[in-house]
């Protein structure tokens, strides 16, 4: 001890403990991280979650979903959707629902991560279901070009060939995909929430849901090398930007060019 | 009244005709005084006005300027950041080059050039004289022809006229073979088994969940080294799970489905685009073209939409190995209607 | 004509030399001396026309740049270009030529959009144009074959746009094609021969781009390169029309001489045209075949649409129901030799408004003249408001095809508001039909409000916003009397009257005299006639005279 406070005047003392400082910091930033990724890695919840998650349904969701989940005239029966059903729903905002209307709308999360996984491991003691998905197919690193493949012939004719979104009948829509994060595209192709087709692992293979994440990362961040995207929305947007303000343009040079000076 | 305080040419006649018009409308005033420029009559707004265009045209040399380090300075490595930032300086360089020119020419006539509006005569676009002279030249020619005293040269020359383009049409029958019976049959035949979209992977019908799509082709499609599009273009089909008892299938076709699974072409039969929009609550097919809706649970019956038939229904079953395969081919053409149809 | 051969003139300038060295070799001194001081009126509206001059010159530069790295081919290859996403992919070599004109060919991107964006505002300034003509009167005697010219162009256009549209052999393009075909089959007889004549068998076949290709860069652009000759012609043959006003009648053309001003206004617009369509091409994304991928038959983009001026007949497409009533559009007629079917649910909307919008178009010019009866050759344009029927003729067949167009987006419009796919389909339905009648009416009631408006002004002036209190302690408000030039704009237009029908030399009124009676009341019955002096004269002494007077006077109904 008397050795210590002796150097603690040494010239070099300060950088150590700095140093040391940063090395805690680090080391238990570290720790708490491969904790999370842990959390996020396995399906597998505990039994407190699980009651947790449970007060927390009884409070929020059975309204519409019935106590015990069973389902009700205005929300259906959560036996057997999964884990990744409510991480999806929930963690999107799109559940708990503000209204009943055609669709659940995206509006900000209404539970924090925590709560989220509570109800998921609420919602999976209910029965079997998809599970949270796995860290390595969520990486973004596969083949863009089978992604890209696989999106057209499954996905594009909802959500368009540029993921910019697109209708469905009586009010309901395929939303645009910009801005999803890649737990929650997965969470959406196996457990087809509200309108949207299941896509099963026999359907497309997990490295199949993986590269079509790639894709949508790599059209997501690449921008668009012609300029201004206009929605990518195809001709429409680009006939309706060339009768507004190309025409406009025009016409306010055809009235400058015919106008006299003073 | 209103004539030009400065003289301009050939504006006199605008007047004059005024006075013969009708007592009781209002009498063309002529051609409003004529109103000088700034520039007309300050020489500094003049020279000011010819600074600006010569800066004008100075833009449009450093637009061009900028197209060659556009095109020469920029090096596109793969990625399209390059790409968009390429284009968007060839795209600015030529526009101020161009803009420059065009700005500053018309500035330049707008401000320096004369501003006079002349009026100009219009002349008749014929004298009555020609008038005239051109009918009776046209009749005479008929009449010295004869032509309407020979009605069968006439008629013979136009019997000739009618026939000879007729070569012109048929020369092209060889732009593509007759259509035969190509469109009442596809890829489909009794075992063909069902594949995925692209990889052609056959499909086990336990892998067909309920709520979930597939987009399929016929296995061999792949194999095909040509007419593989065409064959597509027919073959596609969507295979979807209900409920079984969400199904309503009508008399003789109770076995075309397995257990709940059910095989519908995915051509629209109203103009031939992929009907592939699956709404699993609804369990209603929508055409992103023109929003023909189909209700999967009457075997496809047009429930919304310019579409007036169903969606043919592919007859399934599985084979020894569990995988889903045909039964035949389609029963009825699929795709577009067309006049052989029946 | 040339005075070379005669007199050893000698020209001083230097660009005089080179005038007469050209002259005495070509002999254009003619030609320049009848052009040269051209009177050509000036108006912004006048300027569409040289939109779409000036676009289609652009159209044929950056057109002839693409057209050395495109190959029309349908083969098969696989993608090696730069753009990740779509590489190792099997495709025609079409697309992948497109996409390398794209991503490897230093600016051929740009060259794209600008070829791509000047073909939609070419086909836009047609229209304009077209509209121009139309509400101002400029397709009367003796213009009508002009306005033929100028429709025949217009559809002309629209085949160039389309078959363009199609060349890249991406999704879009591709699913454009396969819509296409599915109506070229659904003509009864000869359908599905045409369509495997068009594509070389069965759809999509491994010709039908390099055909197109033909259309696209060969045979439309020289039909329009001799339509846009033959339309030029006419209008040196007529000179241009011009606006009402002061000075300027049917017997002469006031405005600019060709040189030097209305050449450079006129030359000079081109690069602003040229330099508006770069910038852009530049900021802006045109047709991101990328985002589409290669042409296959199995797979669709939500929000499949052809360009803006396909759009209306695709837009009918989407309104026609498949069921009226229970009662299907399609029908499978027995025939002495077999069973053969015809859909109307594709017939109709694929023909009937394109058929009622062009023959319209294309006769209108001789209808309304045989209504009015009027030959007389007219150079001074009507202001749309002074032809309230023709105006409301032109907005409710404007809004006809803006109805159709807009339902060609019914799925972008339903997404945006958030509003049911089928509530805009059938609002548009609706619309289709009571949208061109409720635009008649408006637009005949407000053009008819604004000649009374004018009628006002012309009479009584501007209203100053001064109000002054009169001894007797009435308050006013003070009138600015017009100039002459300007009363003149306001007053001089024609105003017929409806007619009834004249008896032929039996003494008779035929059936069509009594239709073309019933044609003019309907365009003439409501009129509002222009002011006269004598009207003038009796404002300025009597306020209230006038205004009991104008009760009787503007509008007269029998």
């Amino acid at each position: 001890m008397k050795a210590l406070s002796q150097k603690r005047r040494h010239p070099l003392a300060a950088i150590a403990l700095l140093v040391l400082g940063l090395m805690l910091t680090g080391g238990l930033y570290a720790v708490v991280t491969t904790v999370n990724q842990a959390k996020a890695d396995t399906t597998t919840f505990t039994a407190g979650q699980a009651h947790e998650g449970e007060k927390l349904f009884v409070a929020n969701c059975a309204t519409c979903h019935g106590l015990g989940a069973k389902g009700t005239e205005n929300g259906p029966s959560l036996a057997g959707v999964g884990a990744a059903a409510v991480s999806f729903q929930v963690g999107t905002g799109r559940m708990p629902m503000q209204m009943q209307g055609p669709q659940a709308l995206q509006k900000p999360a209404q539970f924090n991560a925590d709560q989220t996984n509570e109800l998921a491991a609420y919602v999976a003691t209910l029965g079997n279901g998809p599970g949270i998905p796995e860290a390595q197919y969520l990486d973004g690193k596969g083949d863009a070009t089978k992604g890209g493949e696989l999106f057209r012939v499954n996905c594009a004719m909802c959500h368009n060939a540029a993921a910019a979104g697109g209708a469905l009948t009586r009010g309901k829509f395929a939303p645009a995909l910009a801005g999803v994060s890649n737990d929650h595209i997965y969470e959406a192709m196996v457990t087809g929430p509200q309108n949207m087709p299941v896509f099963n692992d026999a359907n497309i293979t997990p490295e199949g849901k993986r590269d079509i994440i790639t894709f949508l990362n790599t059209i997501e961040h690449q921008g668009s090398p012609g300029g201004a995207a206009l929605g990518s929305l195809g001709p429409v947007s680009e006939g309706l930007f060339l009768w507004t303000a190309v025409l406009g343009v025009v016409i306010g040079f055809t009235v400058w060019l015919t106008s006299r000076t003073s | 009244m209103g004539n030009h305080s400065d003289g301009t040419p050939a504006s006199s006649g605008a007047v004059a005709k005024a006075g013969h018009e009708e007592v009781e409308k209002f009498q063309d005033p002529g051609l409003p005084p004529h109103r000088l420029r700034l520039a007309d009559t300050d020489p500094k707004a003049a020279k000011r006005a010819e600074r600006q265009v010569a800066i004008l045209f100075g833009i449009s040399v450093i637009g061009t300027l900028l197209f060659f380090f556009a095109y020469f300075g920029i090096r596109l490595d793969q990625t399209l950041t390059t790409l968009q930032l390429q284009n968007m300086f060839l795209g600015l360089g030529v526009g101020f080059a161009m803009l420059g020119i065009g700005t500053g020419i018309v500035h330049w006539a707008r401000a320096l050039m004369p501003d006079h509006e002349v009026s100009e005569e219009r002349h008749a676009l014929r004298t009555e004289d020609d008038r005239v002279a051109a009918v009776q030249i046209v009749d005479d020619i008929i009449e010295e022809t004869g032509i309407k005293r020979r009605p069968l040269i006439r008629n013979t020359l136009i019997g000739a006229m009618a026939l000879a383009p007729l070569p012109a049409i048929a020369i092209l029958r060889d732009l593509g073979p007759l259509p035969g019976n190509d469109l009442h049959h596809t890829l489909w035949k009794a075992g063909e088994r069902l594949a995925r979209d692209p990889d052609g992977t056959p499909i086990k019908a336990a892998d067909v969940t309920n709520g979930s799509v597939f987009h399929v082709i016929p296995e061999s499609l792949n194999n095909l080294t040509e007419g593989k599009l065409e064959e597509k273009a027919k073959a596609a089909v969507l295979l979807v799970r209900l409920d079984p008892s969400e199904l309503h299938p009508s008399p003789g076709r109770e076995d075309w489905s397995y257990n709940g699974i059910v095989a519908h072409s995915k051509i629209c039969t109203h103009v031939g685009c992929p009907v592939a929009l699956y709404e699993q609550q609804t369990h209603h097919l929508l055409c992103p073209c023109h929003q023909s809706t189909f209700d999967l649970t009457q075997e496809c019956k047009v429930i919304f939409g310019p579409a007036v038939r169903p969606l043919p229904q592919l007859p399934i079953t599985v084979d020894s190995e569990g995988y889903l395969v045909a039964q035949s081919d389609f029963h009825e053409p699929v795709g577009p209607s067309f006049w052989e149809r029946g | 004509m040339s005075s070379a051969t005669q007199s050893p003139y000698k020209a001083k300038t230097s660009t005089g030399r080179i005038t007469d060295f050209v002259d005495q070799r070509v002999g254009g001194s003619g030609i320049l001396r009848e052009f040269g001081r051209k009177v050509f009126p000036d108006h912004w509206s006048f300027m569409f026309g040289e939109v779409a001059l000036y676009t289609f010159v652009i159209l044929l530069l950056s057109g002839t740049f693409l057209t050395l790295f495109f190959d029309p081919s349908m083969a098969e290859t696989h993608y090696n270009g730069s753009y990740v996403p779509l590489k190792g992919l099997q495709m025609s070599v079409a697309y992948d030529s497109t996409l390398n004109i794209s991503f490897d060919v230093r600016g051929g991107l740009f060259m794209r959009q600008v070829h791509h964006w000047s073909a939609l505002l070419f086909v836009a300034a047609v229209s304009v144009h077209m509209l121009r003509v139309f509400f101002t009167g400029a397709f009367r005697k003796p213009r009508e074959l002009n306005w033929v010219v100028g429709g025949i162009l217009l559809i002309m256009s629209m085949a160039e746009g389309f078959t363009g549209y199609s060349l890249p052999d991406d999704l879009l393009s591709g699913n454009g094609l396969r819509i296409i075909d599915g109506v070229i089959m659904a003509i009864p007889v000869v359908g599905t021969y045409i369509s495997f004549f068009l594509f070389g068998g069965e759809f999509p076949g491994t010709v039908i781009i390099s055909r197109l290709y033909m259309f696209h860069i060969m045979l439309i652009p020289a039909i329009i390169l001799l339509l846009v000759a033959v339309h030029l012609f006419m209008v040196v043959v007529h000179k241009h029309t011009q606006y009402p006003g002061p000075g300027r009648s049917d017997r002469n053309v006031v405005g600019y001489p060709l040189g030097p001003v209305y050449a450079a206004k006129a030359g000079g617009f081109f690069f602003i045209i040229f330099g508006i369509i770069a910038f852009v091409a530049a900021l802006f994304t045109i047709n991101p075949i990328w985002n589409y991928g290669p042409y296959d038959p199995s797979p669709i983009s939500a929000g499949t649409q052809p360009d803006w001026y396909i759009g209306w007949v695709d837009g009918a497409l989407r309104l026609m129901p498949g069921w009226l009533f229970n009662i299907p559009m399609e029908w499978n007629i027995p025939l002495p030799w077999g069973v053969n079917t015809l859909s109307l649910n594709i017939l109709l909307p694929a023909l009937v408004p394109a058929g009622i919008v062009f023959i319209l178009l294309f006769t209108y010019p001789w209808i309304e003249r045989w209504v009015t009866r009027d030959d007389r050759e007219h150079h001074v344009l009507d202001r749309p408001r002074n032809a309230p029927t023709r105006t409301a003729i032109g907005v409710s067949g404007f809004i006809f095809y803006c109805v159709m167009w807009a339902a060609a987006s019914s799925d972008l419009i339903a997404t945006h508001f958030q509003v049911s796919l089928n509530d805009v389909t059938y609002w548009l339905r609706a619309l289709f039909f009571a949208g061109p009648i409720l635009g008649f009416i408006v637009t005949k009631r407000v053009a008819l409000a604004l000649q009374r408006k004018d009628r006002e002004i012309a009479l009584h002036g501007r209203e100053t916003g001064r109000i002054v209190r009169l001894p007797h302690g009435e308050f006013q408000e003070m009138h600015a009397q017009l100039d002459d030039y300007k009363r003149y704009r306001l007053v001089s237009y024609e105003s017929p009257v409806a007619e009834e029908g004249i008896p032929n030399e039996n003494g008779i009124v035929t059936k069509t005299e009594k239709r073309r009676a019933a044609l003019s009341r309907f365009f003439f019955e409501d009129r509002v006639a222009p002011a006269t002096p004598a009207e003038l004269e009796a404002g300025h002494g009597h306020h209230e005279a006038i205004e009991s007077a104008e009760e009787h006077k503007p509008v007269s109904r029998y």
